[in-house]
């Protein structure tokens, strides 16, 4: 399961970063890494653009970017 | 007494309070803002310390530099950073550490432990993280860092003067080792290393255990250095065995990413021991603004409506002030008339420096109102999340969400806005946001601004007229970000991953700083630099005299008895005389080229002299039409003198025309630094007028049509 199909509020645990090495670089520096907790904080409109918190912090990454971010939700998902 | 110089680089994540830090401890008056990516330049700021035992003097350079998530190359401002640390000369590292994100800001102290340098941690926000309920054992953190951490927080000025003592008590002390521990099956390739570099007695500037991580790491300078030397040959092949261990156990062979997991894995374990693991994480306000702020479909529109709502402020309160600011260089010319009498010193006092000085800083209330707008959006936090909100809208024009930050900026004044866009990552994302700048009005434009809307709109509307040039310079500035992108800078897509900053209640003093500096520049610029353009123009405009066309007119007016008649002539007099100026050669000259949009020639030469600077469009709108005007023996404003001279189509194709073309000379001088090529720069000038020209024509023509 990759990032962009949760929905807000969700939880999920990061499993693994498929990006290039220079994004992968990037995320990790800011505490973007397998193994850390995320939670799903917002969506902008036609799911554009998310909000993310891991570790204390807010992000904001564009649909491309999410998609390559693999997750394992903590519980089953509300709604689905 | 024996006094030293001790040069401090100050590195951190961005928007850890570094610069704030420095403002608390030099008294200086860094640039402060709550959002990633403020600083983008270097720069250097001293204080003095007196050691208490032994009283030496010791002087501190403080460099700030921009902030960094990881000594990377990944965009402009963060090699900056990387390059003053790997290649200029300091004597030691300050590292400035969020509190309340302390496992991230870690990641990079992991980091610049491994440059071997001399280190002095400040854990800073402090303040903020005993807010939040985070307690932090630093003492030992700094046994686990094995460096000293220092509680600051630059909002408090709590341990201030304790991290300059600690600066120069580390200055004094000899380095010692970096104390940050790998995983064993890393450590024993280091120890293999070592053992190896003692055998040989091997001659080396730094320590052996540094030696042998850089290699691991694979650090390019150090393979160069020792590539010559007799023992690279036996070196060479421990050091593969070595590599080929570590891929074993880590399962890949991406050594950067080998690294950064033992960075996080150090950081991790270093939180865990310091941070009490039952504090509770309290809920801050964040999220529940957060909710409001960026929901999907009320955000936009509450973005657009504080806009809005500051354009209205920005006219309606701006007007108090201005009424009495004008009434005030109304009453200093007329007093000037009567002390100077009737000559040419009355004249340059009168026309040329109360005219057009006092043309400018009447829209001082205006521009403070506008600055503290932009200062409220800087330091709150609200930037990040219009950037968010308005990112998916703006990828559509092909523009990187990010461009929001240089842009807003760019409504105060373009010149540092061009700067700031060195936190876009890719160069078509930067080269495409440097020119579209302009048309996001800077605060030099609002005097002619507000001057046309209250002269043609009325008060009542001149807001929304306002708020109206903004919005439709930047859809304008859209679509030329589109049409860039599909046929100049094609580039590929950037990722947009953007740190949002907690919400943060700017403090009164902080703002005050900011709107008190910017006024005060503003009027700097209009004692000094308008000042002289002032007289500039009225010169150009006086000279030459004409003694003959004088004679001439006050013999007609002689003749006639009839008291309107000779105001008639002395009205045409005036209009000739100015005519007949060198400024109204040039207007005369280039009036053709703005005939079609209903341009006279002074319109012409206040556009033209608007070249320099903005501001100078009114204020050479307010020598030459306070020098026509001179005949009615007082002065009545600007606003009304325009409006008598002016029809409703010719204002409209003026201001847009002043949305569009070129902002300043400064602003062009910045734009070529930036952008890196004269091309660029001519082809900058070509769009801008061309635009401003095309668009200010069909805009004349439309209003004439419709009225
Ligand atoms: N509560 C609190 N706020 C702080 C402290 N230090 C800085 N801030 C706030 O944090 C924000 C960031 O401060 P800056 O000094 O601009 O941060 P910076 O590290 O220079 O940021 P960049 O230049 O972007 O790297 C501002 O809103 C400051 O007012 C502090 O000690 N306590
Ligand atoms: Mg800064």
């Amino acid at each position: 399961m990759v990032l962009t199909e949760l929905k807000k509020g969700d939880r999920a645990q990061i499993k693994k970063i498929n990006a290039d090495p220079e994004l992968k670089h990037r995320l990790h520096s800011f505490g973007i890494i397998p193994g850390e907790e995320l939670e799903v904080k917002g969506c902008s409109l036609a799911r554009q653009t998310m909000e993310i918190e891991v570790d204390g912090t807010l992000f904001a990454l564009r649909k491309e970017e999410a998609e390559k971010i693999e997750v394992e939700p903590e519980k089953p998902l509300s709604g689905a | 007494m024996e006094k030293n110089l001790i040069r401090v680089a100050l590195v951190g994540q961005p928007n850890v309070g570094k610069s704030s830090l420095i403002n608390a401890i030099a008294k200086a008056k860094l640039h402060v803002g709550n959002f990633a990516g403020v600083t983008v330049e270097k720069s250097e700021v001293h204080t003095r310390y007196c050691d208490p035992d032994g009283c030496a003097e010791y002087e501190i350079e403080i460099v700030d530099l921009p902030g960094v998530y990881s000594l990377s190359d990944y965009s402009m401002e963060e090699r900056v950073t990387k390059e003053f640390l790997l290649t200029e000369e300091y004597d030691l590292i300050v590292n400035v550490i969020d509190a309340t994100h302390l496992q991230r800001n870690l990641l990079l102290t992991a980091e610049l432990l491994e440059l071997g340098r001399k280190m002095v941690v400040a854990l800073n926000m402090i303040d903020e993280a005993r807010e939040e309920g985070i307690v932090i054992d630093s003492a030992q953190l700094s046994q686990i860092l094995g460096v000293p951490v220092v509680e600051t927080s630059a909002r408090t000025k709590e341990g201030i003067e304790e991290l300059k003592a600690k600066i120069v008590e580390v200055y004094k002390k000899p380095q010692t080792e970096s104390k940050i521990i790998y995983s064993d099956f890393i450590e024993e390739e280091i120890d293999r290393l070592v053992e190896f570099f003692k055998a040989k007695h091997y001659r080396s500037e730094i320590p052996y255990r540094h030696l042998a991580i850089r290699l691991l790491r694979e650090d390019t300078s150090i393979y160069k250095k020792m590539h010559d030397d007799p023992i690279w040959i036996e070196l060479l092949p421990l050091l593969r065995d070595a590599l080929d261990h570590i891929y074993l156990h880590a399962g890949k062979k991406d050594l950067a990413e080998i690294f950064a997991d033992e960075h996080f894995a150090f950081a991790k374990g270093a939180k865990m021991e310091v941070i009490s693991p039952e504090h509770m994480r309290a809920k801050n306000w964040t999220q529940k603004i957060d909710n409001l702020l960026i929901n999907k479909y009320l955000g936009i529109p509450i973005f657009l409506f504080l806009m809005w709502g500051l354009f209205q402020l920005t006219f309606t309160l701006g007007q108090v002030p201005m009424d009495w600011i004008d009434a005030g260089f109304g009453w200093l010319a007329d007093q000037a008339r009567t002390l100077l009498g009737d000559g040419e010193l009355a004249s340059v006092v009168a026309d040329g420096i109360i005219g057009g000085v006092g043309a400018v800083v009447l829209f001082l209330p205006n521009i403070i109102i506008l600055f503290l707008g932009i200062a409220l959006l800087e330091t709150t936090g609200y930037m990040s999340r219009v950037a968010f909100l308005l990112d998916g809208f703006f990828h559509k024009f092909g523009l990187h969400g990010k461009s929001f930050i240089p842009l807003v900026t760019g409504f105060g004044c373009t010149v540092p806005a061009y700067m700031a866009a060195r936190t876009l990552k890719s160069r078509s994302d930067r080269l495409i946001t440097l020119f579209i700048l302009g048309f996001f009005s800077c605060s030099a434009r609002i005097p002619v601004y507000v001057l046309f809307a209250g002269a043609f709109f009325g008060a009542e509307h001149a807001g929304n007229i306002l708020f109206l040039i903004y919005i439709v310079g930047a859809l304008l500035g859209l679509i030329a970000a589109k049409i860039l992108r599909t046929y100049f800078f094609k580039g590929e897509d950037d990722p947009f991953v953007m740190e949002m900053p907690k919400y943060r209640l700017p403090s009164l003093k902080l703002i005050y700083h900011v709107v008190s500096g910017q006024a005060m520049d503003y009027l700097k610029k209009a004692g000094t630099f308008i000042l002289a353009a002032s007289v500039l123009i009225w010169f150009a405009s006086t000279y030459p005299k004409q003694p003959e066309l004088e004679a001439q007119y006050r013999q007609k007016i002689e003749q006639v008895q009839q008291e309107e008649k000779r105001q008639m002539l002395e009205n045409e007099l005036q209009t000739k005389k100015l005519e007949r100026s060198y400024l109204g050669q040039i207007g005369k000259l280039t009036e053709p080229f703005f005939a079609p949009l209903g341009f006279d020639w002074r319109l012409s030469v206040a556009l033209e002299a608007g070249l320099a600077a903005k501001e100078v469009i009114v204020s050479t709108m307010g020598v030459l039409y306070s020098l026509g005007d001179e005949v009615n023996g007082e002065s009545s404003s600007l606003q009304k003198r325009l409006k008598e001279n002016i029809d409703l189509p010719t204002a409209i194709a003026f201001i847009v025309f002043v949305m569009i073309y070129i902002p300043c000379l400064a602003s062009m001088a910045v734009f070529l630094r930036e952008a890196g090529s004269w091309r660029y720069l001519g082809y900058l000038f070509l769009m801008t007028t061309g635009a401003a020209w095309l668009l200010s024509f069909a805009a004349y023509n439309l209003t004439k049509l419709l009225i």
